[in-house]
Protein backbone atom coordinates (compact mmCIF):
# COMPACT_ATOMS: atom_id res chain seq x y z
CA UNK A 1 0.00 0.00 0.00
CA UNK A 2 1.08 3.58 -0.54
CA UNK A 3 1.45 5.88 2.47
CA UNK A 4 -1.74 7.63 1.40
CA UNK A 5 -3.60 4.31 1.39
CA UNK A 6 -2.20 3.31 4.78
CA UNK A 7 -3.28 6.63 6.27
CA UNK A 8 -6.71 6.47 4.66
CA UNK A 9 -7.25 2.99 6.05
CA UNK A 10 -5.74 3.31 9.53
CA UNK A 11 -5.34 6.95 10.62
CA UNK A 12 -8.72 7.36 12.32
CA UNK A 13 -8.31 4.05 14.15
CA UNK A 14 -4.80 4.99 15.32
CA UNK A 15 -5.96 8.47 16.37
CA UNK A 16 -8.75 6.88 18.38
CA UNK A 17 -6.30 4.53 20.12
CA UNK A 18 -3.82 7.33 20.85
CA UNK A 19 -6.47 9.53 22.48
CA UNK A 20 -7.62 6.54 24.50
CA UNK A 21 -4.03 6.12 25.71
CA UNK A 22 -3.81 9.81 26.61
CA UNK A 23 -7.05 9.54 28.58
CA UNK A 24 -5.68 6.45 30.34
CA UNK A 25 -2.58 8.39 31.42
CA UNK A 26 -4.78 11.26 32.63
CA UNK A 27 -6.84 8.75 34.64
CA UNK A 28 -3.76 7.21 36.24
CA UNK A 29 -2.29 10.62 37.07
CA UNK A 30 -5.56 11.86 38.61
CA UNK A 31 -5.70 8.82 40.88
CA UNK A 32 -4.08 8.52 44.32
CA UNK A 33 -1.31 5.98 44.81
CA UNK A 34 2.34 5.08 44.58
CA UNK A 35 4.56 4.94 41.51
CA UNK A 36 4.27 1.67 39.63
CA UNK A 37 6.82 -0.17 37.51
CA UNK A 38 4.20 -0.75 34.84
CA UNK A 39 3.75 2.98 34.27
CA UNK A 40 7.51 3.50 34.25
CA UNK A 41 7.72 0.99 31.40
CA UNK A 42 4.69 2.57 29.74
CA UNK A 43 6.28 6.05 29.69
CA UNK A 44 9.52 4.56 28.35
CA UNK A 45 7.63 2.71 25.62
CA UNK A 46 5.67 5.84 24.68
CA UNK A 47 8.94 7.53 23.78
CA UNK A 48 9.50 4.91 21.08
CA UNK A 49 6.54 6.26 19.10
CA UNK A 50 8.16 9.63 18.51
CA UNK A 51 11.66 8.24 17.88
CA UNK A 52 13.32 7.83 14.53
CA UNK A 53 14.27 4.15 14.81
CA UNK A 54 12.54 1.47 12.68
CA UNK A 55 10.74 -1.58 14.12
CA UNK A 56 8.77 0.42 16.67
CA UNK A 57 6.40 -2.44 17.52
CA UNK A 58 9.28 -4.82 18.34
CA UNK A 59 11.12 -2.09 20.25
CA UNK A 60 8.02 -1.32 22.30
CA UNK A 61 7.54 -5.01 23.12
CA UNK A 62 11.19 -5.24 24.16
CA UNK A 63 10.76 -2.34 26.59
CA UNK A 64 8.15 -4.38 28.46
CA UNK A 65 10.13 -7.65 28.30
CA UNK A 66 12.15 -9.53 30.93
CA UNK A 67 15.76 -8.84 29.90
CA UNK A 68 17.26 -11.83 31.78
CA UNK A 69 18.24 -15.08 30.09
CA UNK A 70 18.29 -17.79 32.79
CA UNK A 71 15.22 -19.76 33.97
CA UNK A 72 13.81 -18.60 37.32
CA UNK A 73 14.04 -21.02 40.25
CA UNK A 74 10.29 -21.61 40.54
CA UNK A 75 7.05 -20.11 39.29
CA UNK A 76 5.20 -18.50 42.18
CA UNK A 77 2.33 -17.28 40.01
CA UNK A 78 0.81 -18.26 36.68
CA UNK A 79 0.07 -14.69 35.66
CA UNK A 80 1.90 -12.09 33.63
CA UNK A 81 1.30 -8.41 34.27
CA UNK A 82 2.49 -6.80 31.04
CA UNK A 83 5.77 -5.29 32.20
CA UNK A 84 8.86 -6.82 33.78
CA UNK A 85 8.60 -6.15 37.50
CA UNK A 86 12.29 -6.66 38.18
CA UNK A 87 11.50 -7.41 41.81
CA UNK A 88 8.08 -5.92 42.30
CA UNK A 89 5.06 -8.23 42.47
CA UNK A 90 1.92 -7.05 40.76
CA UNK A 91 0.14 -9.51 38.54
CA UNK A 92 -2.98 -9.41 36.45
CA UNK A 93 -5.53 -12.20 36.67
CA UNK A 94 -4.86 -15.42 34.83
CA UNK A 95 -4.70 -15.72 31.09
CA UNK A 96 -5.25 -18.91 29.08
CA UNK B 1 -13.22 -18.22 1.45
CA UNK B 2 -12.01 -21.35 3.21
CA UNK B 3 -9.69 -21.41 6.18
CA UNK B 4 -8.34 -23.78 8.81
CA UNK B 5 -8.49 -22.89 12.50
CA UNK B 6 -5.15 -24.36 13.59
CA UNK B 7 -5.52 -23.47 17.28
CA UNK B 8 -8.93 -23.39 18.96
CA UNK B 9 -9.84 -24.62 22.45
CA UNK B 10 -13.27 -25.77 21.45
CA UNK B 11 -14.03 -27.57 24.71
CA UNK B 12 -14.46 -24.04 26.11
CA UNK B 13 -16.72 -22.82 23.31
CA UNK B 14 -20.39 -23.13 22.56
CA UNK B 15 -22.06 -25.09 19.81
CA UNK B 16 -23.03 -21.74 18.29
CA UNK B 17 -19.32 -21.06 17.78
CA UNK B 18 -18.98 -24.27 15.78
CA UNK B 19 -21.92 -23.21 13.62
CA UNK B 20 -20.50 -19.73 13.08
CA UNK B 21 -17.05 -21.07 12.19
CA UNK B 22 -18.47 -23.57 9.70
CA UNK B 23 -20.63 -20.86 8.14
CA UNK B 24 -17.58 -18.59 7.82
CA UNK B 25 -15.69 -21.18 5.76
CA UNK B 26 -13.79 -23.15 8.38
CA UNK B 27 -12.61 -26.45 6.85
CA UNK B 28 -11.03 -28.00 9.96
CA UNK B 29 -10.32 -27.13 13.56
CA UNK B 30 -7.27 -28.20 15.56
CA UNK B 31 -7.33 -28.21 19.36
CA UNK B 32 -4.20 -28.26 21.52
CA UNK B 33 -4.43 -29.42 25.12
CA UNK B 34 -4.30 -26.48 27.51
CA UNK B 35 -4.89 -25.20 31.01
CA UNK B 36 -8.52 -25.38 32.11
CA UNK B 37 -8.37 -22.15 34.09
CA UNK B 38 -7.84 -24.14 37.28
CA UNK B 39 -5.30 -26.79 38.25
CA UNK B 40 -6.49 -30.35 37.76
CA UNK B 41 -6.00 -32.31 40.97
CA UNK B 42 -4.75 -35.60 39.55
CA UNK B 43 -3.78 -37.48 36.44
CA UNK B 44 -7.36 -38.74 36.26
CA UNK B 45 -8.51 -35.24 35.31
CA UNK B 46 -6.13 -35.33 32.37
CA UNK B 47 -7.29 -38.81 31.38
CA UNK B 48 -10.84 -37.53 31.11
CA UNK B 49 -9.67 -34.41 29.24
CA UNK B 50 -7.75 -36.50 26.70
CA UNK B 51 -10.87 -38.64 26.20
CA UNK B 52 -12.82 -35.43 25.60
CA UNK B 53 -10.25 -34.22 23.04
CA UNK B 54 -10.01 -37.50 21.15
CA UNK B 55 -13.54 -38.91 21.38
CA UNK B 56 -16.23 -36.42 22.33
CA UNK B 57 -15.10 -33.16 20.73
CA UNK B 58 -14.65 -34.67 17.23
CA UNK B 59 -18.28 -35.83 17.37
CA UNK B 60 -19.47 -32.35 18.41
CA UNK B 61 -17.54 -30.76 15.53
CA UNK B 62 -18.72 -33.36 13.04
CA UNK B 63 -22.31 -32.20 13.50
CA UNK B 64 -21.26 -29.08 11.60
CA UNK B 65 -19.16 -30.89 9.02
CA UNK B 66 -15.95 -29.88 10.72
CA UNK B 67 -13.05 -32.34 11.01
CA UNK B 68 -11.57 -31.96 14.50
CA UNK B 69 -7.94 -32.69 15.40
CA UNK B 70 -6.18 -32.52 18.73
CA UNK B 71 -2.77 -32.24 20.39
CA UNK B 72 -1.85 -33.74 23.78
CA UNK B 73 0.27 -32.57 26.70
CA UNK B 74 0.27 -31.08 30.17
CA UNK B 75 0.26 -27.32 29.77
CA UNK B 76 3.25 -25.36 31.13
CA UNK B 77 0.92 -23.63 33.60
CA UNK B 78 0.65 -26.97 35.41
CA UNK B 79 4.29 -27.95 34.97
CA UNK B 80 5.61 -26.78 38.32
CA UNK B 81 4.45 -30.11 39.83
CA UNK B 82 6.97 -32.54 38.36
CA UNK B 83 5.31 -35.66 39.78
CA UNK B 84 1.95 -34.77 38.20
CA UNK B 85 3.69 -33.93 34.93
CA UNK B 86 5.41 -37.32 34.87
CA UNK B 87 2.11 -39.07 35.52
CA UNK B 88 0.38 -37.16 32.72
CA UNK B 89 3.19 -37.86 30.28
CA UNK B 90 2.90 -41.55 31.13
CA UNK B 91 -0.71 -41.74 29.87
CA UNK B 92 -0.17 -39.80 26.63
CA UNK B 93 1.06 -42.90 24.71
CA UNK B 94 -2.35 -44.47 25.32
CA UNK B 95 -3.93 -41.65 23.27
CA UNK B 96 -1.22 -40.71 20.80
CA UNK B 97 -2.38 -43.10 18.07
CA UNK B 98 -6.01 -41.99 18.20
CA UNK B 99 -7.07 -41.01 14.68
CA UNK B 100 -7.47 -37.28 15.36
CA UNK B 101 -4.20 -36.72 17.27
CA UNK B 102 -1.63 -34.60 15.42
CA UNK B 103 1.16 -34.49 17.97
CA UNK B 104 2.39 -33.05 21.26
CA UNK B 105 1.12 -29.61 22.23
CA UNK B 106 0.70 -26.98 23.30
CA UNK B 107 3.89 -27.43 25.28
CA UNK B 108 6.32 -24.68 26.16
CA UNK B 109 6.91 -22.30 29.04
CA UNK B 110 4.76 -19.94 31.11
CA UNK B 111 6.92 -18.18 33.72
CA UNK B 112 10.20 -19.62 32.41
CA UNK B 113 10.95 -21.68 35.53
CA UNK B 114 13.37 -24.58 35.88
CA UNK B 115 10.58 -27.13 36.37
CA UNK B 116 8.67 -25.81 33.36
CA UNK B 117 11.84 -26.27 31.34
CA UNK B 118 12.27 -29.84 32.62
CA UNK B 119 8.71 -30.71 31.65
CA UNK B 120 9.21 -29.10 28.24
CA UNK B 121 12.27 -31.30 27.72
CA UNK B 122 10.27 -34.38 28.76
CA UNK B 123 7.62 -33.52 26.16
CA UNK B 124 10.28 -32.93 23.50
CA UNK B 125 11.76 -36.34 24.29
CA UNK B 126 8.34 -37.99 23.99
CA UNK B 127 7.65 -36.26 20.67
CA UNK B 128 11.06 -37.19 19.28
CA UNK B 129 10.81 -40.80 20.42
CA UNK B 130 7.44 -41.17 18.68
CA UNK B 131 8.20 -38.92 15.69
CA UNK B 132 5.37 -36.55 16.56
CA UNK B 133 4.74 -32.99 15.41
CA UNK B 134 5.17 -30.33 18.12
CA UNK B 135 3.01 -27.29 18.82
CA UNK B 136 4.59 -24.79 21.22
CA UNK B 137 2.96 -22.18 23.43
CA UNK B 138 5.23 -19.20 24.10
CA UNK B 139 4.81 -17.22 27.34
CA UNK B 140 2.66 -14.16 27.84
CA UNK B 141 3.57 -10.49 27.76
CA UNK B 142 6.82 -9.64 29.56
CA UNK B 143 7.87 -13.32 29.67
CA UNK B 144 7.54 -14.00 25.93
CA UNK B 145 10.90 -12.90 24.54
CA UNK B 146 12.99 -14.73 27.14
CA UNK B 147 10.74 -17.80 27.04
CA UNK B 148 10.82 -18.03 23.27
CA UNK B 149 14.62 -18.01 23.33
CA UNK B 150 14.71 -20.74 26.00
CA UNK B 151 12.20 -22.86 24.05
CA UNK B 152 14.07 -22.61 20.75
CA UNK B 153 17.30 -23.56 22.53
CA UNK B 154 15.62 -26.58 24.17
CA UNK B 155 14.30 -27.78 20.81
CA UNK B 156 17.63 -27.27 19.09
CA UNK B 157 19.44 -29.11 21.89
CA UNK B 158 17.71 -32.34 20.85
CA UNK B 159 19.29 -33.50 17.55
CA UNK B 160 16.21 -35.61 16.73
CA UNK B 161 14.00 -32.54 16.45
CA UNK B 162 13.45 -31.09 12.99
CA UNK B 163 12.40 -27.43 13.12
CA UNK B 164 10.10 -27.83 10.12
CA UNK B 165 7.97 -30.19 12.25
CA UNK B 166 7.56 -27.67 15.08
CA UNK B 167 5.28 -24.64 15.16
CA UNK B 168 6.08 -21.90 17.67
CA UNK B 169 2.82 -20.18 18.45
CA UNK B 170 1.85 -16.73 19.74
CA UNK B 171 4.78 -14.95 18.04
CA UNK B 172 4.82 -11.17 18.05
CA UNK B 173 7.05 -8.59 16.43
CA UNK B 174 9.93 -9.17 18.86
CA UNK B 175 9.98 -12.98 18.46
CA UNK B 176 8.84 -13.76 14.91
CA UNK B 177 12.24 -13.11 13.37
CA UNK B 178 14.12 -15.56 15.62
CA UNK B 179 11.47 -18.27 15.12
CA UNK B 180 11.40 -18.10 11.32
CA UNK B 181 15.13 -17.42 11.10
CA UNK B 182 15.93 -20.69 12.87
CA UNK B 183 13.73 -22.76 10.56
CA UNK B 184 10.63 -23.23 12.71
CA UNK B 185 7.03 -22.53 11.75
CA UNK B 186 5.41 -19.51 13.41
CA UNK B 187 1.84 -19.04 14.60
CA UNK B 188 0.29 -15.62 15.13
CA UNK B 189 -2.59 -15.51 17.60
CA UNK B 190 -5.31 -12.92 17.06
CA UNK B 191 -6.50 -11.77 20.49
CA UNK B 192 -8.47 -8.67 21.43
CA UNK B 193 -6.31 -7.71 24.45
CA UNK B 194 -2.95 -9.39 24.08
CA UNK B 195 -0.80 -11.16 21.51
CA UNK B 196 -1.64 -9.88 17.97
CA UNK B 197 -4.29 -7.78 16.28
CA UNK B 198 -5.18 -8.67 12.68
CA UNK B 199 -3.42 -5.54 11.39
CA UNK B 200 -0.21 -6.38 13.25
CA UNK B 201 -0.32 -9.98 12.05
CA UNK B 202 -0.70 -8.83 8.45
CA UNK B 203 2.19 -6.39 8.95
CA UNK B 204 4.37 -9.35 9.94
CA UNK B 205 3.25 -11.31 6.90
CA UNK B 206 4.11 -8.37 4.64
CA UNK B 207 7.52 -7.94 6.29
CA UNK B 208 8.62 -11.56 6.72
CA UNK B 209 6.64 -13.27 3.95
CA UNK B 210 3.92 -15.91 3.94
CA UNK B 211 6.11 -19.02 4.23
CA UNK B 212 6.00 -21.27 7.34
CA UNK B 213 3.52 -19.02 9.13
CA UNK B 214 -0.16 -19.16 10.04
CA UNK B 215 -2.71 -17.26 12.07
CA UNK B 216 -5.18 -18.58 14.61
CA UNK B 217 -7.80 -17.40 17.08
CA UNK B 218 -6.72 -19.59 20.02
CA UNK B 219 -10.30 -19.12 21.16
CA UNK B 220 -10.79 -20.44 24.69
CA UNK B 221 -12.50 -19.59 27.98
CA UNK B 222 -10.84 -16.15 28.11
CA UNK B 223 -11.42 -13.00 26.07
CA UNK B 224 -11.09 -14.33 22.52
CA UNK B 225 -12.87 -14.35 19.16
CA UNK B 226 -13.59 -17.67 17.41
CA UNK B 227 -13.99 -15.85 14.07
CA UNK B 228 -10.73 -13.92 14.41
CA UNK B 229 -9.20 -15.60 11.36
CA UNK B 230 -12.05 -14.71 8.95
CA UNK B 231 -11.96 -11.18 10.34
CA UNK B 232 -8.24 -11.05 9.53
CA UNK B 233 -9.01 -12.35 6.04
CA UNK B 234 -11.35 -9.38 5.58
CA UNK B 235 -8.54 -7.09 6.75
CA UNK B 236 -6.20 -8.64 4.18
CA UNK B 237 -8.75 -7.98 1.44
CA UNK B 238 -9.10 -4.35 2.61
CA UNK B 239 -5.35 -3.99 2.12
CA UNK B 240 -5.66 -5.30 -1.41
CA UNK B 241 -4.13 -8.73 -0.96
CA UNK B 242 -5.12 -11.27 -3.57
CA UNK B 243 -7.30 -14.28 -2.88
CA UNK B 244 -4.51 -16.78 -3.61
CA UNK B 245 -2.18 -15.14 -1.08
CA UNK B 246 -4.87 -15.09 1.59
CA UNK B 247 -5.70 -18.72 0.85
CA UNK B 248 -2.06 -19.70 1.29
CA UNK B 249 -1.88 -18.03 4.70
CA UNK B 250 -5.15 -19.24 6.21
CA UNK B 251 -5.60 -22.60 4.47
CA UNK B 252 -2.54 -23.78 2.54
CA UNK B 253 0.02 -23.13 5.26
CA UNK B 254 -1.73 -24.84 8.18
CA UNK B 255 -2.68 -27.70 5.84
CA UNK B 256 0.95 -28.09 4.73
CA UNK B 257 2.20 -28.21 8.31
CA UNK B 258 -0.49 -30.53 9.62
CA UNK B 259 -0.18 -32.90 6.64
CA UNK B 260 3.19 -33.90 8.04
CA UNK B 261 1.06 -36.00 10.39
CA UNK B 262 -0.50 -39.11 8.84
CA UNK B 263 -3.61 -38.29 10.88
CA UNK B 264 -4.43 -35.20 8.80
CA UNK B 265 -6.04 -36.51 5.60
CA UNK B 266 -8.05 -33.34 5.03
CA UNK B 267 -8.49 -33.73 1.29
CA UNK B 268 -9.20 -37.44 1.55
CA UNK B 269 -11.93 -36.70 4.08
CA UNK B 270 -13.81 -34.77 1.44
CA UNK B 271 -13.48 -31.48 3.26
CA UNK B 272 -11.12 -29.75 0.86
CA UNK B 273 -13.76 -27.17 0.04
CA UNK B 274 -13.41 -24.98 -2.99
CA UNK B 275 -12.43 -21.36 -2.60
Amino acid sequence: MTRQQVLDLYFLDARHKLIDLAAFVDRVERSEGKADFRMEAFYQAAKVLAGSQPDKAATTLNVFSDPTTEPIEAATTKAACGAWPGGAKTADASRP
Amino acid sequence: MRYIEPHGHMVSRTTDDYAAMAAAGCAAVCEPAFWAGFDRRSVDGFYDYFCQLTEHEPKRAAKFGLPHYSWLCINPKEAEDLKLAEEVLSIIPEFIDKPNVLGIGEIGLNKNSRNELKVLEMHIDLAAARDQLILVHTPHLEDKRKGTRLILDALKNDPRIRPERCVIDHVEEHTVKMVLGEGFWAGMTLYPESKCSPSRAIDMLEIYGAERIWMNSACDWGVSVPLAVPHAMLEMRRRGHLADWIDQVVFGNPKAFMEQSPHFPLAAAGTDTSK
